[in-house]
C-alpha cells in the first residue's frame, strides 16, 4: 500500500499538467475514457476490446499506464485492512455486531478482543458503544472484525460525526498530510474511519467544534486542486476572526 | 380524416421539451429528476443496503427493487393514493428494464431500492420514470454496464410519432391510438417493450427502429445532466 502510494505521488509530480486535464473528466458507465492497448483497466473500469470503459460514475484518474475511477458517492465498501468506527448493535454469546453503515452485517469475535474476557460480554462492549475496529477478513460477504492493535478500541469520550465515505482520502490527505494539519491547528486528537465516521477528542469543546467545521470544508471543497494549502487558510481566517 | 398533423405542433420524430437534472433527494444515495414536456418523474435510489427480512436474501446477486407511485395531485382527477395494479405493473417493467445494466453480481445479499415517483402526468410516465432511474443509479454510484434510455412510439391512425401526449393517447379516429414505450440500452438492446392496441408486424419493425433514434438523443441529455453534476463538485 504504502509502496503504490510513493509510486503515485512520483508520477503525479512528472505530469502534473496532463494529469489535472485527465483527472477532471467525468465518468459516465459504458462511456470510453481512453483507447489504446497501452492502458490498463484499473478500479471501476473495464477493457473492451481496444477501449477502457468506465463502469460507474465519477472522476477518470490516469496515473502512468494504470485507468481507474475516483467514487464520488455510493456506499462503503468494507474492504481487508480498513480501520472503521462502529456502533455495537447487538452482542451474541461469542462476540459483537458492529454495525458500519455498510451493506454488510459486521462481526467482531470474542477471539479477536484484546483482552482475557471472562462471563458477561456486555461488561466489555454494550450495545451502544462506539469502537474503533480493523477488517481483517471478509468472507462470503460478513465482515469479521479485529480489534487487536493500536489505536483500536472503545471511544470513551469526544463526539462522533459522518461524512460521505468517498471523501474519507481527501479529508486524510496524501499520507495524512491533511489530517495532520487539523491535528496540529486544533490539537484534537481524530480517527477516521474508513466508513465515512470520524471521531473527534479535544481538550475544549470549542477545538471540537473547530475540527468539525474544518472537516465539513473540506468535505464541501474536495476534489480540487491544493486543497492542503486552502485549510491552512481557512485557519488563518478562524484565528484573525477570533 | 387522417392523423396528418400532431396536436401539438410537433414533428412525428420529435419529442416534448426534455429536462434532466441529477441530485434533487438530497438525503438520498443517487437521484434524478426527467421531464418530458408536462410529464415529471423523479428517481430516488437508495443502497445498496442490507435486505430485511433475511430470506428475501440472495447471495449470487443484489436484489433490485422499483416502487412507481403517482402522486395524487399528478392527474387532473385526484387519483387515490397508494399502489394500485398498474403501478405495481410499471414498478415490475422498470424493474426489468434496469437489471440487465446493473452489476447485480457485485453486491450479493443487498437491496437497491429505486422509488421513482410521478409529480405531473401526461403520458409517458413510465418511460420519463425510467430514464431518471437510470440516472439516479448511475448517480448513486452503482457499478453498471451503461444507462438506459427510454421513449413511447404512438401509432396514430397510421402516422408512427415519438412520445405521445395524453391527447394523442385518446385520439379515436382512424385506426386509433397504440401506445408503444420502449427501453434500449445505450448499446441498442431492446429492455422494455410494452404495446397495448393493434399493429402489423413491419410497422412495429419501423417503431423499433425510430425509439432507437430517439432514445439516441435521449440518452446525450442524460449524459450531459450527469456531466453537469459532476462538474459541481
Amino acid at each position: 500500500m504504502s509502496v503504490d502510494k510513493k509510486t503515485v505521488k512520483q508520477k503525479s509530480e512528472e505530469t502534473e499538467t496532463e494529469k489535472i486535464e485527465v483527472k477532471r473528466k467525468i465518468t459516465i458507465p459504458g462511456e470510453k475514457i481512453v483507447s489504446g492497448r497501452d492502458f490498463l483497466p484499473g478500479e471501476g473500469t473495464i477493457r473492451e476490446g481496444e477501449d477502457i470503459v468506465a463502469r460507474r460514475f465519477g472522476l477518470a484518474d490516469i496515473s502512468g499506464r494504470l485507468v481507474k475511477i475516483i467514487p464520488l458517492s455510493g456506499t462503503y465498501i468494507p474492504r481487508t485492512g480498513n480501520i472503521v468506527i462502529g456502533r455495537v448493535e447487538d452482542v451474541t454469546f461469542n462476540g459483537w455486531i458492529i454495525d458500519l453503515k455498510a451493506p454488510y452485517s459486521s462481526f467482531l469475535s470474542l477471539s479477536e478482543c484484546s483482552r482475557y474476557i471472562k462471563g458477561d460480554l456486555t461488561e466489555y462492549y454494550n450495545i451502544g458503544d462506539i469502537l474503533v475496529c480493523k477488517v481483517f477478513s471478509i468472507r462470503n460477504k460478513s465482515i469479521d472484525l479485529t480489534i487487536k492493535g493500536r489505536g483500536l478500541g472503545k471511544l470513551e469520550r469526544g463526539q462522533i460525526i459522518y461524512i460521505n465515505s468517498n471523501k474519507v482520502p481527501r479529508v486524510i490527505g496524501r499520507e495524512g498530510s491533511m489530517i495532520r494539519i487539523i491535528k496540529q491547528e486544533t490539537g484534537c486528537e481524530i480517527t477516521v474511519g474508513q466508513n465515512g465516521v470520524v471521531w473527534i477528542l479535544g481538550n475544549k469543546i470549542e477545538d471540537e467544534l473547530r475540527a468539525k467545521e474544518a472537516i465539513s470544508f473540506i468535505v464541501s471543497k474536495s476534489y480540487i486542486e491544493g486543497l492542503t494549502d486552502k485549510v491552512q487558510d481557512f485557519f488563518k481566517n478562524k484565528k484573525e476572526e477570533k | 380524416m387522417t392523423y396528418t398533423k400532431r396536436l401539438d405542433g410537433r414533428k412525428f420524430d420529435e419529442t416534448r421539451e426534455i429536462e434532466a437534472k441529477v441530485g434533487v433527494v438530497k438525503n438520498a444515495d443517487g437521484s434524478a429528476l426527467f421531464r418530458f414536456g408536462d410529464t415529471i418523474a423523479i428517481a430516488a435510489v437508495y443502497g445498496p443496503k442490507a435486505l430485511h427480512p433475511q430470506h428475501l436474501r440472495d447471495p449470487e446477486r443484489c436484489v433490485l427493487r422499483c416502487n412507481y407511485d403517482m402522486l395524487s395531485f399528478s392527474v387532473a382527477e385526484r387519483k387515490k393514493p397508494g399502489p394500485t395494479r398498474r403501478s405495481q405493473e410499471i414498478s415490475k417493467v422498470t424493474e426489468w428494464a434496469l437489471s440487465p445494466v446493473i452489476d447485480l453480481e457485485n453486491y450479493s445479499n443487498t437491496v437497491i431500492d429505486v422509488h421513482i415517483t410521478v409529480l405531473q402526468a401526461n403520458a409517458s410516465t413510465r418511460c420519463a420514470g425510467i430514464n431518471a432511474a437510470a440516472m439516479a443509479l448511475a448517480n448513486a454510484g452503482v457499478s453498471m454496464k451503461e444507462l438506459v434510455s427510454s421513449v413511447s412510439i404512438g401509432k396514430i391512425d397510421r402516422k408512427k410519432v415519438v412520445d405521445l401526449s395524453k391527447e394523442e393517447e385518446d385520439y379515436e379516429e382512424g385506426e386509433g391510438a397504440t401506445d408503444i414505450p420502449l427501453g434500449f440500452t445505450k448499446s441498442g438492446d431492446i429492455c422494455l417493450m410494452q404495446l397495448d392496441g393493434k399493429i402489423r408486424a413491419e410497422e412495429l419493425k419501423e417503431v423499433i427502429r425510430t425509439g432507437k433514434k430517439a432514445c439516441k438523443e435521449i440518452y446525450e441529455i442524460q449524459k450531459k445532466a450527469l456531466e453537469a453534476v459532476g462538474e459541481e463538485i
